[in-house]
């Protein structure tokens, strides 16, 4: 066995919604589950190991691919569970690419849920952080995401109107996506006006917690092009850490998503990125990171991300779209979060974005982020991978 | 290894996380809880293609990776399939050892449910003894409302 290509055959997901009282974890996963087994045109029969993944402690079960088979179809079946906070959804993906890429098995099911309605986010989050040190000090989702913009605006003379704008595009994304859980335009007003919750982050700059499930399905390049007639290659992944305390970071830079970014563009030989690459699904969690992830990407020079992000370049029609799906400020089921952004990525390689997509996309990156500010990034593409 | 700590004290850090949590029992679940409360009924459901009666009710059938649509009514009697009797008092029982736990299958079920056994001594306790449910007078829409099960004589 040597190493093999792997495609995206088909994706799934829930309606995702605040609350999902009407089902258990295990009936969300299945509509998940059953969706991609449906776009795939496969039956449970057909997958030969799972992957699957949600956030520690948000759920409080600890043996998620133990209890999941009901819905994730595991029964007697390789199932295999991985959780790395907020890139769990992207880690999942890139697990189940190393499963099928290794040639031990064909055909990978990748499932990524969470029902956020059932926990204090919160006080699950806070157990990322070192116990001794940041933990009794700085906690939570927020605080970190608040201290990265506040460094980045005291570096380029950002504002909070210029994360705004970044909302304002998101949201109006989302209205293009029906499985998005908040489908309402905003204008910048309406974003600045809205409660502040840690400086310079309001309410309308952030993402919802939501309850959702998706669905990815490999397959190896032995068997993907018998299988579907529309593809979404996998030409590579990367994973960056860099972060044990707080004040580790380059506040103001997102040193994992730049690694992760080159190593990519070496891989496939990217040298412009912002007109090789189609599409973005960037696992943004609040606006402003919508202006300094692009310049770590090296989408546009330091300091310009802002300037970019006003042009239009990065909307619906314009030169680079980025998250056409609504993104993470319209929808974060977390565990699943990372691979609806991949499942997104592939839906616009694959031409099945519906009134969602961008034309003729050749490339397509999508991302994963983490808490502790590091990154997944994976590249998506419509031919066959030459390496 | 005694002089690992020659020159320092070693410092310990207490602390505590809180979780709560709400988990949303669903649709399939609900109604269980809701007839077991209301009408003292143990409800499972059929799986339409493998015909194997599930009790708890589960909404997809893990074997035939179906929706369970049909909805069966049990016996509150049934046959005990294994036990165990938990002699050491723990905080997490709710009641003075002896406890016995068993698995029982329902008439009409293809799975077990596990509950207490009581009204019972240890000794006399077997596999294959036919249980019946004893159900509270006060009901919540929990598993609990069966207080446990005893012996058919």
């Amino acid at each position: 066995m040597g190493k093999k290509r792997v495609a995206i055959i088909g994706t799934g997901q829930t309606y995702h919604k605040s609350h999902r009282p009407d089902v258990n974890g295990q009936e969300l996963i299945h509509e998940a589950v059953s969706s991609a087994l449906c776009d795939a045109d496969l039956t449970i029969a057909d997958i030969d190991a799972i992957v699957i993944g949600n956030m520690d402690h948000f759920e409080g079960i600890n043996y998620v691919d133990c209890w999941s088979v009901d819905g994730s179809g595991g029964v007697m079946k390789p199932i295999i569970k991985l959780t790395t906070g907020g890139t769990t959804g992207s880690t999942i993906a890139i697990g189940g690419y190393h499963l099928v890429a290794s040639g031990l098995f064909e055909k990978v099911l990748v499932i990524g849920w969470e029902k956020n309605s059932e926990s204090d986010t919160t006080g699950a989050i806070t157990t990322a952080f070192d116990p001794v040190w940041d933990r009794l000090v700085f906690a939570g989702a927020i605080s970190g995401l608040a201290v990265e913009a506040q460094a980045y605006m005291a570096r380029y003379g950002a504002t909070d109107r210029d994360g705004a704008r970044v909302s304002v595009r998101d949201r109006k994304h989302a209205c293009n996506n029906p499985h998005a859980q908040l489908r309402k335009e905003v204008t910048i007003e309406d974003v600045l006006a809205s409660p502040m919750l840690a400086d310079p982050i309001h309410l309308l700059d952030v993402c919802p917690r939501t309850d959702g499930a998706c669905a990815v399905i490999m397959a190896n390049e032995d068997v993907a092009p018998k299988l579907a007639s529309k593809l979404d290659w996998i030409w590579a992944t990367s994973s960056r850490h860099k972060y044990t305390y707080i004040g580790d970071v380059n506040w103001g830079e997102l040193d994992s998503m730049y690694n992760a970014s080159r190593e990519i563009y070496k891989k496939a030989g990217i040298k412009e990125p912002n007109k090789e690459i189609s599409v973005i699904e960037l696992y943004q969690p609040y606006s402003f990171a919508g202006i300094i992830w692009i310049e770590d990407m090296g989408i546009v020079p330091r300091g310009k991300g802002a300037e970019y992000i006003w042009s239009g370049a990065t909307d619906m029609g314009g030169e680079l779209p980025i998250n056409p799906s609504g993104g993470v400020i319209a929808c974060n089921p977390i565990g699943a979060t990372g691979l609806i952004r991949c499942a997104e990525a592939a839906m616009q390689v694959m031409g099945k974005a519906d009134i969602r997509q961008v034309p003729d996309v050749n490339f397509a990156i999508s991302t994963g982020f983490g808490g502790c500010m590091w990154t997944d990034m994976i590249l998506h593409g419509q031919k066959k991978p030459d390496f | 290894m005694t002089d690992i700590f020659k020159d320092i004290e070693p410092m310990v850090y207490k602390s505590q996380i809180n979780v709560p949590y709400s988990w949303w029992a669903g649709k399939t679940a609900s109604k269980f809880f809701t007839e077991l409360k209301e009408n003292k009924k143990i409800m499972g459901t059929k799986c339409d293609k493998c015909s194997k009666v599930y009790v708890p009710p589960r909404k997809i059938c893990p074997f035939c990776f179906k929706e369970n649509q049909a909805w069966v009514e049990l016996s509150d009697e049934g046959i005990l399939l294994s036990y165990t009797i938990v002699r050491k008092q723990l905080a997490s029982l709710p009641k003075k050892v002896p406890v016995i736990y068993g698995l029982i299958k329902l008439d009409g079920a293809d799975t077990g449910l596990l509950h207490f056994i009581d009204e019972v001594l240890p000794k006399d306790i077997k596999i294959g003894m036919r249980l019946k449910a004893c159900f509270l007078e006060e009901r919540a829409g929990k598993i609990q409302d069966i207080g446990y099960f005893k012996p058919i004589n």
